[in-house]
Protein backbone atom coordinates (compact mmCIF):
# COMPACT_ATOMS: atom_id res chain seq x y z
CA UNK A 1 0.00 0.00 0.00
CA UNK A 2 2.75 2.44 1.10
CA UNK A 3 4.57 1.62 -2.60
CA UNK A 4 1.60 2.92 -4.48
CA UNK A 5 1.89 5.73 -2.41
CA UNK A 6 5.39 6.37 -2.76
CA UNK A 7 5.28 5.79 -6.35
CA UNK A 8 2.59 8.40 -6.19
CA UNK A 9 4.02 10.43 -4.56
CA UNK A 10 7.53 10.41 -6.88
CA UNK A 11 5.00 11.41 -9.90
CA UNK A 12 3.71 14.28 -7.72
CA UNK A 13 6.98 16.06 -6.85
CA UNK A 14 8.76 15.14 -10.28
CA UNK A 15 5.74 16.97 -11.93
CA UNK A 16 5.57 19.80 -10.19
CA UNK A 17 9.40 20.21 -10.57
CA UNK A 18 8.54 19.89 -14.53
CA UNK A 19 5.30 22.61 -14.33
CA UNK A 20 7.62 24.71 -12.44
CA UNK A 21 10.31 24.39 -15.37
CA UNK A 22 8.15 24.92 -18.10
CA UNK A 23 6.54 27.98 -16.89
CA UNK A 24 8.88 30.10 -14.97
CA UNK A 25 9.59 32.07 -18.11
CA UNK A 26 6.03 32.83 -19.08
CA UNK A 27 5.86 36.42 -20.60
CA UNK A 28 3.45 38.35 -18.69
CA UNK A 29 1.25 38.77 -22.13
CA UNK A 30 -0.19 35.33 -21.43
CA UNK A 31 -0.50 34.90 -17.98
CA UNK A 32 -4.54 34.97 -18.47
CA UNK A 33 -4.12 32.30 -21.26
CA UNK A 34 -1.92 29.93 -19.43
CA UNK A 35 -4.03 30.21 -16.05
CA UNK A 36 -7.38 29.78 -17.88
CA UNK A 37 -5.63 26.53 -19.78
CA UNK A 38 -3.94 25.20 -16.37
CA UNK A 39 -7.80 25.74 -15.51
CA UNK A 40 -9.12 23.58 -18.01
CA UNK A 41 -5.89 20.84 -17.47
CA UNK A 42 -7.49 20.54 -13.70
CA UNK A 43 -10.65 19.63 -15.45
CA UNK A 44 -8.53 16.10 -15.85
CA UNK A 45 -10.94 15.09 -12.45
CA UNK A 46 -12.95 14.39 -15.07
CA UNK A 47 -11.41 10.62 -15.11
CA UNK A 48 -12.08 10.22 -11.65
CA UNK A 49 -15.68 11.78 -12.09
CA UNK A 50 -16.24 8.41 -14.63
CA UNK A 51 -15.09 5.50 -12.32
CA UNK A 52 -17.54 7.37 -10.04
CA UNK A 53 -20.44 7.20 -12.05
CA UNK A 54 -20.44 3.76 -13.29
CA UNK A 55 -23.50 2.57 -11.96
CA UNK A 56 -26.75 2.35 -13.91
CA UNK A 57 -28.64 2.97 -11.15
CA UNK A 58 -30.08 5.39 -8.87
CA UNK A 59 -28.06 5.91 -6.02
CA UNK A 60 -26.14 8.64 -4.03
CA UNK A 61 -22.76 7.39 -5.66
CA UNK A 62 -23.69 7.60 -9.27
CA UNK A 63 -25.76 10.58 -8.91
CA UNK A 64 -22.92 12.67 -7.06
CA UNK A 65 -20.82 11.25 -10.12
CA UNK A 66 -23.20 12.50 -12.77
CA UNK A 67 -22.70 15.93 -10.82
CA UNK A 68 -18.89 15.58 -10.73
CA UNK A 69 -18.74 14.84 -14.37
CA UNK A 70 -20.81 17.71 -15.34
CA UNK A 71 -18.94 19.98 -13.35
CA UNK A 72 -15.35 18.89 -14.60
CA UNK A 73 -16.85 18.77 -18.48
CA UNK A 74 -17.83 22.19 -17.75
CA UNK A 75 -14.15 23.34 -16.60
CA UNK A 76 -13.04 21.19 -19.43
CA UNK A 77 -14.80 22.25 -22.62
CA UNK A 78 -15.60 25.70 -21.65
CA UNK A 79 -11.74 26.21 -20.44
CA UNK A 80 -10.16 25.19 -22.97
CA UNK A 81 -12.75 27.00 -25.78
CA UNK A 82 -12.55 30.08 -24.31
CA UNK A 83 -8.79 30.05 -24.04
CA UNK A 84 -8.72 29.18 -27.61
CA UNK A 85 -10.90 32.34 -28.19
CA UNK A 86 -8.83 34.33 -26.16
CA UNK A 87 -5.27 33.35 -28.18
CA UNK A 88 -6.96 33.67 -31.29
CA UNK A 89 -7.35 37.19 -30.53
CA UNK A 90 -3.79 37.40 -29.47
CA UNK A 91 -2.26 36.43 -33.38
CA UNK A 92 -5.23 36.86 -35.51
CA UNK A 93 -4.70 40.88 -35.34
CA UNK A 94 -4.31 40.69 -39.11
CA UNK A 95 -7.52 40.82 -40.79
CA UNK A 96 -9.88 38.78 -38.25
CA UNK A 97 -12.16 42.02 -37.62
CA UNK B 1 -8.74 -8.40 -27.96
CA UNK B 2 -10.12 -7.13 -24.24
CA UNK B 3 -6.88 -8.00 -22.55
CA UNK B 4 -5.23 -6.17 -25.74
CA UNK B 5 -6.79 -3.19 -24.39
CA UNK B 6 -6.46 -3.17 -20.88
CA UNK B 7 -2.90 -3.16 -21.83
CA UNK B 8 -3.08 -0.40 -23.89
CA UNK B 9 -4.65 1.65 -20.88
CA UNK B 10 -1.50 2.34 -18.89
CA UNK B 11 -0.08 3.51 -22.33
CA UNK B 12 -2.59 5.83 -23.24
CA UNK B 13 -2.31 7.12 -20.07
CA UNK B 14 1.33 8.18 -20.46
CA UNK B 15 0.72 9.47 -23.73
CA UNK B 16 -1.80 11.69 -22.34
CA UNK B 17 0.47 13.15 -19.49
CA UNK B 18 3.27 13.78 -22.08
CA UNK B 19 0.89 15.73 -24.09
CA UNK B 20 -0.51 17.39 -20.82
CA UNK B 21 3.11 18.56 -20.71
CA UNK B 22 3.88 19.41 -24.08
CA UNK B 23 0.51 21.58 -24.31
CA UNK B 24 1.51 23.15 -20.99
CA UNK B 25 4.76 24.05 -22.61
CA UNK B 26 3.38 25.79 -25.85
CA UNK B 27 1.20 27.86 -24.24
CA UNK B 28 4.41 29.87 -23.01
CA UNK B 29 5.42 31.51 -26.06
CA UNK B 30 3.08 33.36 -28.43
CA UNK B 31 3.51 31.65 -31.36
CA UNK B 32 2.86 28.41 -30.03
CA UNK B 33 -0.03 29.07 -27.74
CA UNK B 34 -2.74 28.25 -29.56
CA UNK B 35 -1.14 24.96 -30.44
CA UNK B 36 -0.25 24.07 -26.92
CA UNK B 37 -4.02 24.93 -26.65
CA UNK B 38 -4.85 22.14 -28.67
CA UNK B 39 -2.41 19.71 -27.51
CA UNK B 40 -3.98 19.96 -24.06
CA UNK B 41 -7.14 19.26 -25.36
CA UNK B 42 -6.21 16.03 -27.44
CA UNK B 43 -4.37 14.95 -23.78
CA UNK B 44 -7.76 15.43 -22.21
CA UNK B 45 -9.41 13.70 -24.97
CA UNK B 46 -7.13 10.72 -24.78
CA UNK B 47 -7.38 10.39 -21.12
CA UNK B 48 -10.97 10.22 -21.23
CA UNK B 49 -10.95 7.54 -23.94
CA UNK B 50 -8.98 5.60 -21.98
CA UNK B 51 -10.62 5.86 -19.16
CA UNK B 52 -13.91 4.28 -20.99
CA UNK B 53 -11.96 1.64 -22.19
CA UNK B 54 -10.46 0.51 -19.28
CA UNK B 55 -14.37 1.07 -17.54
CA UNK B 56 -15.40 -1.26 -20.82
CA UNK B 57 -18.99 -2.43 -21.11
CA UNK B 58 -21.05 -0.62 -18.58
CA UNK B 59 -24.15 1.48 -18.02
CA UNK B 60 -23.43 4.95 -19.44
CA UNK B 61 -26.06 6.88 -18.45
CA UNK B 62 -24.84 8.71 -16.06
CA UNK B 63 -21.98 9.15 -17.54
CA UNK B 64 -23.88 10.81 -20.83
CA UNK B 65 -26.06 12.69 -18.58
CA UNK B 66 -23.05 14.78 -17.33
CA UNK B 67 -21.13 14.87 -20.03
CA UNK B 68 -23.97 15.90 -22.25
CA UNK B 69 -25.25 18.74 -20.12
CA UNK B 70 -21.46 19.65 -18.80
CA UNK B 71 -20.29 20.02 -22.48
CA UNK B 72 -23.10 22.14 -23.35
CA UNK B 73 -23.22 24.55 -20.63
CA UNK B 74 -19.17 24.82 -20.62
CA UNK B 75 -19.62 25.69 -24.46
CA UNK B 76 -22.26 27.97 -24.31
CA UNK B 77 -20.49 30.18 -21.87
CA UNK B 78 -16.86 30.33 -23.14
CA UNK B 79 -18.57 31.15 -26.74
CA UNK B 80 -21.04 33.72 -25.42
CA UNK B 81 -18.86 35.56 -22.46
CA UNK B 82 -17.55 39.30 -23.37
CA UNK B 83 -14.03 39.46 -22.89
CA UNK B 84 -14.42 42.08 -20.65
CA UNK B 85 -15.93 39.26 -18.46
CA UNK B 86 -13.27 37.17 -18.73
CA UNK B 87 -12.06 37.17 -15.15
CA UNK B 88 -15.57 36.05 -13.66
CA UNK B 89 -15.57 33.22 -16.29
CA UNK B 90 -12.28 32.25 -15.59
CA UNK B 91 -13.06 31.99 -11.68
CA UNK B 92 -16.09 30.34 -12.62
CA UNK B 93 -15.07 27.62 -14.72
CA UNK B 94 -12.35 27.54 -11.68
CA UNK B 95 -15.07 26.16 -9.18
CA UNK B 96 -16.63 23.95 -11.30
CA UNK B 97 -13.29 22.45 -11.77
CA UNK B 98 -12.45 22.62 -7.73
CA UNK B 99 -16.20 21.39 -7.10
CA UNK B 100 -15.59 17.88 -9.43
CA UNK B 101 -12.82 16.89 -6.91
CA UNK B 102 -14.80 17.37 -3.87
CA UNK B 103 -17.39 15.74 -5.62
CA UNK B 104 -15.70 12.61 -6.55
CA UNK B 105 -14.13 11.37 -3.67
CA UNK B 106 -17.29 11.92 -2.02
CA UNK B 107 -18.88 9.55 -4.48
CA UNK B 108 -15.82 7.13 -3.75
CA UNK B 109 -16.45 6.88 0.02
CA UNK B 110 -20.04 6.21 -0.99
CA UNK B 111 -19.38 3.45 -3.72
CA UNK B 112 -16.95 1.70 -1.42
CA UNK B 113 -17.88 2.18 1.70
CA UNK B 114 -21.77 4.19 2.43
CA UNK B 115 -23.44 2.19 -0.21
CA UNK B 116 -22.28 -1.46 0.78
CA UNK B 117 -22.87 -0.67 3.99
CA UNK B 118 -18.77 -2.02 4.79
CA UNK B 119 -17.58 -1.85 8.25
CA UNK B 120 -14.43 0.23 8.67
CA UNK B 121 -12.95 3.55 8.47
CA UNK B 122 -11.65 5.13 5.12
CA UNK B 123 -8.08 4.57 6.05
CA UNK B 124 -9.18 0.62 6.37
CA UNK B 125 -11.31 0.33 3.19
CA UNK B 126 -9.38 2.17 0.79
CA UNK B 127 -5.68 2.34 2.13
CA UNK B 128 -4.30 5.02 4.30
CA UNK B 129 -2.93 7.06 1.33
CA UNK B 130 -6.38 6.75 -0.15
CA UNK B 131 -8.10 7.56 2.69
CA UNK B 132 -5.79 10.87 3.41
CA UNK B 133 -6.26 11.76 0.06
CA UNK B 134 -9.64 12.02 -0.01
CA UNK B 135 -10.28 13.91 2.96
CA UNK B 136 -7.77 16.24 1.37
CA UNK B 137 -9.82 15.79 -1.87
CA UNK B 138 -12.65 16.94 -0.39
CA UNK B 139 -11.48 19.73 1.78
CA UNK B 140 -9.21 21.72 -1.21
CA UNK B 141 -12.27 20.89 -3.89
CA UNK B 142 -14.34 22.66 -1.58
CA UNK B 143 -12.55 25.62 -0.79
CA UNK B 144 -11.86 25.82 -4.37
CA UNK B 145 -15.65 25.45 -5.11
CA UNK B 146 -16.65 28.05 -3.17
CA UNK B 147 -13.32 30.32 -3.52
CA UNK B 148 -14.16 30.66 -6.73
CA UNK B 149 -17.62 31.59 -6.16
CA UNK B 150 -17.20 34.47 -3.96
CA UNK B 151 -14.48 36.01 -5.88
CA UNK B 152 -16.38 35.53 -9.35
CA UNK B 153 -19.48 37.38 -7.11
CA UNK B 154 -16.73 40.39 -6.36
CA UNK B 155 -15.28 40.47 -9.82
CA UNK B 156 -19.36 40.97 -11.38
CA UNK B 157 -19.63 43.91 -8.62
CA UNK B 158 -22.51 41.73 -6.82
CA UNK B 159 -20.13 41.46 -3.72
CA UNK B 160 -18.72 44.57 -2.08
CA UNK B 161 -14.58 44.73 -3.08
CA UNK B 162 -14.16 45.24 0.88
CA UNK B 163 -16.30 44.22 3.14
CA UNK B 164 -14.94 45.41 6.97
CA UNK B 165 -17.14 43.71 9.29
CA UNK B 166 -14.89 40.31 9.22
CA UNK B 167 -12.34 42.53 11.93
CA UNK B 168 -11.89 38.87 13.18
CA UNK B 169 -10.62 36.75 10.05
CA UNK B 170 -7.65 35.76 11.13
CA UNK B 171 -8.94 33.99 14.63
CA UNK B 172 -11.81 32.16 12.27
CA UNK B 173 -9.73 31.36 9.77
CA UNK B 174 -7.06 29.63 11.63
CA UNK B 175 -9.87 27.91 13.91
CA UNK B 176 -11.33 26.96 10.76
CA UNK B 177 -7.77 25.12 9.37
CA UNK B 178 -7.67 23.49 12.43
CA UNK B 179 -11.35 22.17 12.44
CA UNK B 180 -11.32 20.89 9.23
CA UNK B 181 -7.88 19.27 9.24
CA UNK B 182 -9.33 17.48 12.91
CA UNK B 183 -12.70 16.33 11.28
CA UNK B 184 -10.87 14.96 8.68
CA UNK B 185 -8.57 12.92 10.21
CA UNK B 186 -11.65 11.71 12.35
CA UNK B 187 -12.97 10.77 9.42
CA UNK B 188 -10.46 8.54 7.64
CA UNK B 189 -9.03 7.40 10.51
CA UNK B 190 -11.80 7.63 13.42
CA UNK B 191 -15.59 7.01 11.75
CA UNK B 192 -15.50 2.99 11.56
CA UNK B 193 -19.45 3.01 10.51
CA UNK B 194 -20.83 3.67 6.72
CA UNK B 195 -23.12 6.42 8.63
CA UNK B 196 -20.51 8.12 10.65
CA UNK B 197 -18.43 7.84 7.51
CA UNK B 198 -21.50 9.64 5.64
CA UNK B 199 -21.79 12.45 8.18
CA UNK B 200 -18.21 13.40 8.38
CA UNK B 201 -17.35 13.38 5.16
CA UNK B 202 -20.35 16.04 4.66
CA UNK B 203 -19.87 17.88 7.32
CA UNK B 204 -15.76 17.93 5.86
CA UNK B 205 -17.18 19.01 3.24
CA UNK B 206 -19.66 21.82 4.90
CA UNK B 207 -16.27 23.16 6.78
CA UNK B 208 -14.73 23.29 3.34
CA UNK B 209 -17.53 25.06 1.52
CA UNK B 210 -17.43 28.00 4.50
CA UNK B 211 -13.99 27.84 4.82
CA UNK B 212 -13.63 28.76 0.67
CA UNK B 213 -16.20 31.70 1.72
CA UNK B 214 -14.52 32.95 4.93
CA UNK B 215 -11.05 33.01 2.98
CA UNK B 216 -11.87 35.06 0.02
CA UNK B 217 -14.68 37.63 1.78
CA UNK B 218 -12.64 40.16 2.77
CA UNK B 219 -9.76 40.02 0.26
CA UNK B 220 -10.04 43.28 -1.63
CA UNK B 221 -10.66 43.82 -5.58
CA UNK B 222 -7.06 44.82 -5.73
CA UNK B 223 -5.97 41.50 -4.38
CA UNK B 224 -7.89 39.43 -7.17
CA UNK B 225 -4.64 38.61 -8.74
CA UNK B 226 -3.26 37.03 -6.32
CA UNK B 227 -6.18 35.39 -5.38
CA UNK B 228 -7.64 34.03 -8.67
CA UNK B 229 -3.76 32.33 -9.08
CA UNK B 230 -4.21 30.86 -6.01
CA UNK B 231 -7.23 29.10 -6.56
CA UNK B 232 -6.01 28.21 -10.01
CA UNK B 233 -3.15 26.03 -8.37
CA UNK B 234 -5.63 25.08 -5.78
CA UNK B 235 -7.87 23.37 -7.91
CA UNK B 236 -4.74 21.66 -9.24
CA UNK B 237 -3.90 20.45 -5.99
CA UNK B 238 -7.68 19.04 -5.49
CA UNK B 239 -6.96 17.13 -8.93
CA UNK B 240 -3.99 15.67 -7.58
CA UNK B 241 -5.29 14.43 -4.51
CA UNK B 242 -7.92 13.33 -6.49
CA UNK B 243 -5.73 11.09 -8.49
CA UNK B 244 -3.65 9.57 -5.20
CA UNK B 245 -7.21 8.44 -4.39
CA UNK B 246 -7.64 6.64 -7.61
CA UNK B 247 -4.01 5.46 -7.70
CA UNK B 248 -4.05 7.58 -11.26
CA UNK B 249 -0.96 9.19 -12.50
CA UNK B 250 -2.55 11.05 -15.75
CA UNK B 251 -4.63 13.14 -12.25
CA UNK B 252 -1.79 13.64 -9.93
CA UNK B 253 0.47 14.60 -12.98
CA UNK B 254 -1.59 17.04 -14.43
CA UNK B 255 -3.09 18.02 -10.85
CA UNK B 256 0.73 19.18 -10.36
CA UNK B 257 1.30 20.69 -13.67
CA UNK B 258 -1.38 23.19 -12.75
CA UNK B 259 -0.58 23.36 -8.79
CA UNK B 260 2.89 24.57 -9.87
CA UNK B 261 1.80 26.56 -12.74
CA UNK B 262 -0.83 28.60 -10.79
CA UNK B 263 1.91 28.75 -7.54
CA UNK B 264 4.12 30.22 -10.28
CA UNK B 265 1.69 33.09 -11.10
CA UNK B 266 0.87 33.43 -7.51
CA UNK B 267 4.06 34.22 -6.66
CA UNK B 268 4.60 37.00 -9.82
CA UNK B 269 1.36 39.15 -8.61
CA UNK B 270 2.77 39.10 -5.22
CA UNK B 271 5.99 40.08 -6.43
CA UNK B 272 4.36 42.38 -8.71
CA UNK B 273 2.77 44.63 -5.24
CA UNK B 274 5.65 43.62 -3.32
CA UNK B 275 4.00 41.63 -0.80
CA UNK B 276 3.73 37.85 0.33
CA UNK B 277 0.98 35.67 -0.07
CA UNK B 278 0.08 35.45 3.94
CA UNK B 279 0.30 39.36 3.53
CA UNK B 280 -2.64 39.17 0.72
CA UNK B 281 -4.52 36.59 2.73
CA UNK B 282 -4.26 37.91 6.96
CA UNK B 283 -3.58 41.03 6.69
CA UNK B 284 -5.38 44.02 4.52
CA UNK B 285 -4.41 47.44 4.12
CA UNK B 286 -7.50 48.24 6.00
CA UNK B 287 -5.87 47.42 9.42
CA UNK B 288 -3.31 49.72 9.12
CA UNK B 289 -5.71 52.27 9.53
CA UNK B 290 -4.33 55.04 7.38
CA UNK B 291 -7.58 55.17 5.31
CA UNK B 292 -8.67 57.73 6.82
CA UNK B 293 -5.76 60.08 7.09
CA UNK B 294 -5.10 62.31 4.93
CA UNK B 295 -6.75 62.02 2.10
CA UNK B 296 -6.95 65.69 1.18
CA UNK B 297 -6.02 67.29 -2.28
CA UNK B 298 -5.29 70.97 -2.15
CA UNK B 299 -3.32 71.42 -5.72
CA UNK B 300 -5.07 69.52 -8.81
CA UNK B 301 -5.61 70.82 -12.04
CA UNK B 302 -8.47 69.74 -14.02
CA UNK B 303 -7.79 69.74 -17.45
CA UNK B 304 -10.73 68.79 -20.40
CA UNK B 305 -10.36 66.37 -23.81
CA UNK B 306 -9.85 69.70 -25.19
CA UNK B 307 -6.80 70.83 -23.70
CA UNK B 308 -5.36 67.51 -23.73
CA UNK B 309 -5.73 67.30 -27.79
CA UNK B 310 -3.66 70.21 -27.81
CA UNK B 311 -1.05 68.92 -25.92
CA UNK B 312 -1.26 65.58 -27.72
CA UNK B 313 -1.08 67.43 -31.22
CA UNK B 314 2.20 67.94 -30.48
CA UNK B 315 3.36 64.80 -29.20
CA UNK B 316 5.72 62.69 -30.37
CA UNK B 317 5.73 60.14 -27.91
CA UNK B 318 2.68 58.70 -25.95
CA UNK B 319 2.64 55.74 -23.45
CA UNK B 320 -0.69 54.31 -22.02
CA UNK B 321 -1.08 53.48 -18.62
CA UNK B 322 -4.14 51.41 -18.62
CA UNK B 323 -6.00 49.94 -15.43
CA UNK B 324 -8.91 48.22 -13.88
CA UNK B 325 -11.25 51.21 -15.03
CA UNK B 326 -10.17 50.68 -18.20
CA UNK B 327 -12.31 47.27 -18.07
CA UNK B 328 -14.88 48.61 -16.17
CA UNK B 329 -15.35 51.58 -18.88
CA UNK B 330 -14.89 49.02 -22.03
CA UNK B 331 -12.83 51.48 -23.13
CA UNK B 332 -10.28 49.08 -24.77
CA UNK B 333 -11.57 49.75 -28.54
CA UNK B 334 -11.76 53.56 -27.72
CA UNK B 335 -8.21 53.85 -26.59
CA UNK B 336 -6.90 51.93 -29.28
CA UNK B 337 -8.96 54.58 -31.57
CA UNK B 338 -7.40 57.33 -30.26
CA UNK B 339 -3.85 55.14 -30.69
CA UNK B 340 -4.25 55.22 -34.21
CA UNK B 341 -5.09 58.31 -34.66
CA UNK B 342 -1.71 59.79 -32.88
CA UNK B 343 0.39 56.84 -34.70
CA UNK B 344 -1.16 58.14 -38.08
CA UNK B 345 0.10 61.73 -36.95
CA UNK B 346 3.64 60.39 -36.18
CA UNK B 347 3.79 59.75 -32.89
CA UNK B 348 5.12 56.68 -31.08
CA UNK B 349 2.74 54.83 -28.85
CA UNK B 350 3.41 51.99 -26.39
CA UNK B 351 0.74 50.68 -23.71
CA UNK B 352 2.82 50.28 -20.08
CA UNK B 353 1.53 47.20 -18.35
CA UNK B 354 1.75 46.73 -14.70
CA UNK B 355 1.67 42.90 -13.42
CA UNK B 356 -0.95 43.48 -11.22
CA UNK B 357 -3.24 45.61 -13.26
CA UNK B 358 -6.64 44.75 -13.42
CA UNK B 359 -8.42 41.82 -11.71
CA UNK B 360 -6.76 38.88 -12.86
CA UNK B 361 -2.83 38.32 -14.36
CA UNK B 362 -2.48 39.58 -17.81
CA UNK B 363 -6.07 41.10 -17.46
CA UNK B 364 -5.01 43.93 -19.44
CA UNK B 365 -2.73 42.15 -22.40
CA UNK B 366 -6.30 40.04 -22.90
CA UNK B 367 -8.40 43.07 -22.86
CA UNK B 368 -6.05 45.14 -25.34
CA UNK B 369 -5.55 41.95 -27.51
CA UNK B 370 -9.26 42.05 -28.15
CA UNK B 371 -9.15 45.47 -29.46
CA UNK B 372 -6.54 43.97 -31.74
CA UNK B 373 -3.58 46.22 -29.95
CA UNK B 374 -0.47 44.68 -31.46
CA UNK B 375 1.22 43.35 -28.88
CA UNK B 376 4.10 44.45 -29.17
CA UNK B 377 2.77 47.73 -28.35
CA UNK B 378 2.49 46.42 -24.55
CA UNK B 379 5.34 46.38 -22.87
CA UNK B 380 5.97 45.39 -19.10
CA UNK B 381 7.23 47.10 -16.47
CA UNK B 382 10.87 46.53 -16.75
CA UNK B 383 11.15 47.43 -20.39
CA UNK B 384 9.03 50.43 -19.83
CA UNK B 385 9.94 52.01 -17.06
CA UNK B 386 12.98 53.93 -18.71
CA UNK B 387 11.16 55.16 -21.31
CA UNK B 388 8.93 57.35 -19.40
CA UNK B 389 11.89 60.01 -19.37
CA UNK B 390 11.73 60.19 -23.19
CA UNK B 391 7.99 60.32 -23.17
CA UNK B 392 6.34 63.64 -24.29
CA UNK B 393 2.58 62.48 -22.49
CA UNK B 394 1.48 59.51 -20.57
CA UNK B 395 -2.03 59.35 -20.46
CA UNK B 396 -3.43 57.08 -17.45
CA UNK B 397 -6.72 55.77 -17.84
CA UNK B 398 -7.97 53.96 -14.86
CA UNK B 399 -4.97 52.79 -12.94
CA UNK B 400 -4.37 54.29 -9.78
CA UNK B 401 -2.38 52.53 -7.21
CA UNK B 402 0.16 50.86 -9.63
CA UNK B 403 1.36 54.72 -10.30
CA UNK B 404 1.09 55.81 -6.92
CA UNK B 405 4.41 57.84 -6.39
CA UNK B 406 4.18 56.69 -2.60
CA UNK B 407 5.56 53.76 -3.18
CA UNK B 408 9.09 55.00 -3.53
CA UNK B 409 8.74 58.20 -1.91
CA UNK B 410 6.35 57.41 1.56
CA UNK B 411 7.88 54.94 3.81
CA UNK B 412 4.76 55.30 6.25
CA UNK B 413 2.62 54.06 3.05
CA UNK B 414 1.15 50.65 3.07
CA UNK B 415 2.00 50.37 -0.66
CA UNK B 416 5.71 51.03 0.17
CA UNK B 417 8.30 49.34 -2.12
CA UNK B 418 5.62 48.29 -4.22
CA UNK B 419 6.75 48.42 -7.60
CA UNK B 420 5.05 50.93 -10.06
CA UNK B 421 5.09 52.51 -13.59
CA UNK B 422 7.04 55.80 -13.53
CA UNK B 423 4.49 57.97 -14.88
CA UNK B 424 6.42 61.09 -13.06
CA UNK B 425 9.43 60.78 -15.51
CA UNK B 426 7.35 61.75 -18.09
CA UNK B 427 6.54 65.34 -19.43
CA UNK B 428 3.05 65.59 -19.01
CA UNK B 429 0.83 63.50 -17.60
CA UNK B 430 -2.84 63.23 -18.21
CA UNK B 431 -5.27 60.89 -15.44
CA UNK B 432 -8.50 60.56 -16.47
CA UNK B 433 -10.37 59.38 -13.72
CA UNK B 434 -14.36 59.70 -12.56
CA UNK B 435 -13.05 61.18 -9.30
CA UNK B 436 -10.43 61.96 -6.96
CA UNK B 437 -11.30 58.99 -4.93
CA UNK B 438 -8.77 56.81 -3.56
CA UNK B 439 -7.74 53.04 -5.84
CA UNK B 440 -8.29 50.02 -3.78
CA UNK B 441 -5.58 50.52 -1.26
CA UNK B 442 -7.45 53.65 0.37
CA UNK B 443 -4.69 56.22 0.15
CA UNK B 444 -3.52 59.23 -1.09
CA UNK B 445 -2.52 59.24 -4.60
CA UNK B 446 0.53 62.16 -4.83
CA UNK B 447 0.25 61.62 -8.48
CA UNK B 448 -2.96 63.59 -8.38
CA UNK B 449 -1.41 66.77 -7.10
CA UNK B 450 2.46 66.13 -8.98
CA UNK B 451 2.65 69.50 -11.04
CA UNK B 452 2.71 67.54 -14.26
CA UNK B 453 -0.22 66.28 -13.55
CA UNK B 454 -3.88 67.01 -14.97
CA UNK B 455 -6.41 65.19 -14.66
CA UNK B 456 -9.78 64.47 -16.67
CA UNK B 457 -12.55 63.59 -14.72
CA UNK B 458 -15.27 61.49 -16.22
CA UNK B 459 -15.79 57.86 -17.63
CA UNK B 460 -12.72 56.47 -19.54
CA UNK B 461 -14.70 55.67 -22.59
CA UNK B 462 -16.42 58.93 -23.31
CA UNK B 463 -13.20 61.04 -22.47
CA UNK B 464 -11.15 59.11 -25.17
CA UNK B 465 -13.96 59.23 -27.33
CA UNK B 466 -14.27 63.02 -27.29
CA UNK B 467 -10.04 63.43 -27.02
CA UNK B 468 -10.76 61.51 -30.84
CA UNK B 469 -13.27 63.44 -31.68
CA UNK B 470 -11.25 66.80 -31.03
CA UNK B 471 -7.96 65.69 -32.77
CA UNK B 472 -9.72 64.68 -35.82
CA UNK B 473 -11.14 67.91 -35.54
CA UNK B 474 -7.52 69.41 -35.55
CA UNK B 475 -6.23 67.79 -38.31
Amino acid sequence: MMGVLLIGLYVFVLAIFVGVEIITKIPPTLHTPLMSGANAISGITLVGALYAAQQGEVRVSSILGAFAIACATINVVGGFLVTDRMLGMFGGRKGKR
Amino acid sequence: MNELLAQLVPVLYLLSAVLFILGLKGLTKVRSARRGNAIAALAMLIAVVATLVDLGAIDYRWILIGLVVGGAIGAVAALKVEMTAMPEMVALFNGSGGAASALVALAILWFDIVEPGTAGTPAEVLGGSNGLTAFLSILIGGVTFTGSVVAYLKLSGSLRGRPGWLAARNLINSSASVVAVGVGLYLTYGAGEPASVALWALVLAAIGLVFGVLLVLPIGGGDMPVVISLLNSLSGVAAAATGFVLDNNVLIISGALVGASGLILTQIMCRGMNRTLGHVLFADFGDEDLTGGDTEYTNVRSSSAEEAALVLEDAESVIFVPGYGLAVAQAQHTVRELADLLIARGASVNYAIHPVAGRMPGHMNVLLAEADVPYEQLKEMDRVNPDFKTTDVAIVVGANDVVNPAAETTPASPIYGMPILKVTDSRSIFMIKRSLSPGYAGIKNELFEHPHTRMIFGDAKQVLQELVDELKGLA
